[in-house]
């Protein structure tokens, strides 16, 4: 387990472990919450009983979502997995009520003009 | 108990939401291959790469076209993208769409609530800009032409842009520097601006269909 051992492999080999065998074989999310711009927060109170067994990937993605509330991209950016992957580990995490979902703002809401005078200002103060 | 855990309760409705009114809104960077994407969202945010399973790498090579970027030495193989924290409830996330026709299976999702877009050209390719222009325009999202103006391309004036891609009316055209954060930040502040002024004149239809 020393780090001095010399790896023939670095960063650029790509992950190690096939992306399949971190979401257990499944390539679809159990639930369709998981949009690009959804916003995950973990729960602030968990479920109570036995917490469930995670893998070291949803325990990383559980540790970003307890930061800070941050949409769905910005997890499988931050953890630098894949999308679909994330989207995968999200619904585990959801299902066992770990986290919280926000759907994003539809489109028809979207422009509620102080909002967006809010971002103008925010853009020219940056 | 069970009943307060549903999933009616996680799953808050915005603006409502009692763990978080933290808003995050989306803006595209769309423009042909090399026309600055990358430069553009490094310039004015915090730029990390977001993956997607498709592989995108060696594949594109033999296809995509280097005419005019000879100088371009990695292609993209992951979107592109960026948070702009606004303030502690409000962030702004880019993503830079991918830009070879052949991922166009991506864009959906990525228009999706979209705040608006901004089409990155180079005038010396200008049509490699057509399909995003075309897509935007379709799906009535609101965008502003932005041109980047490489050191040596011939320096054209905002109306000519407009009339060569033929432009509805009101669409802005800026000119602008991908390279610099100020530039390009006046970039998206006139996104904002626009994307604001098309959606109140949605609101009111009979005022704001004369343009």
């Amino acid at each position: 387990m020393s780090d001095s051992t010399p790896r023939w492999y670095d960063d650029e080999a790509g992950p190690m472990v096939r992306l399949y065998a971190m979401t257990a074989g499944r390539a679809r999310p159990s639930s369709e919450a998981f949009a690009l711009m959804a916003v995950v927060q973990a729960e602030s109170r968990p479920a109570t009983g036995n917490p469930p067994a995670l893998s070291p990937e949803q325990r990383a993605i559980l540790a970003l979502c307890g930061e800070r509330p941050r949409p769905v991209a910005e997890i499988a950016s931050d953890s630098g997995l894949p999308l679909g992957v994330v989207r995968v580990l999200l619904s585990d995490l959801l299902a066992a009520e770990l986290i919280c979902v926000n759907r994003p703002v539809p489109p028809a809401q979207l422009p509620a003009t102080h909002l967006l005078k809010e971002v103008i200002d925010g853009l020219r103060a940056l | 108990m069970d009943s307060a855990r549903s999933d009616s309760v996680r799953s808050h409705p915005p603006g409502s939401a009692p763990a978080s009114s933290f808003m995050a809104l989306k803006i595209l960077v769309a423009g042909g291959f090399g026309v600055g994407k990358t430069t553009l969202v490094g310039s004015v945010s915090e730029i990390r790469p977001l993956s997607t399973e498709e592989r995108l790498t060696e594949a594109g090579r033999p296809v995509d076209r280097l005419d005019g970027v000879e100088h371009k030495t990695t292609t993209t193989v992951a979107m592109d993208f960026g948070r702009i924290t606004l303030h502690d409830d409000l962030a702004l996330y880019l993503f830079g769409t991918p830009g070879q026709d052949r991922f166009w299976f991506l864009w959906d999702e990525l228009a999706q609530g979209a705040l608006g877009a901004v089409v990155l050209a180079d005038t010396r390719r200008l049509a490699d800009c057509f399909s995003a222009i075309d897509y935007f325009e379709h799906r009535a999202i609101p965008f502003v032409v932005a041109v980047n103006c490489f050191d040596g391309a011939r320096a054209h004036r905002p109306d000519e842009v407009a009339r060569a891609l033929d432009l509805d009316p009101g669409t802005p055209v800026l000119l602008c520097d991908a390279r610099d954060r100020a530039s390009c930040k006046e970039v998206l502040i006139g996104l904002v601006e626009h994307a604001a002024a098309s959606y109140e004149a949605r609101l009111r239809p009979g005022v704001g269909s004369g343009g």
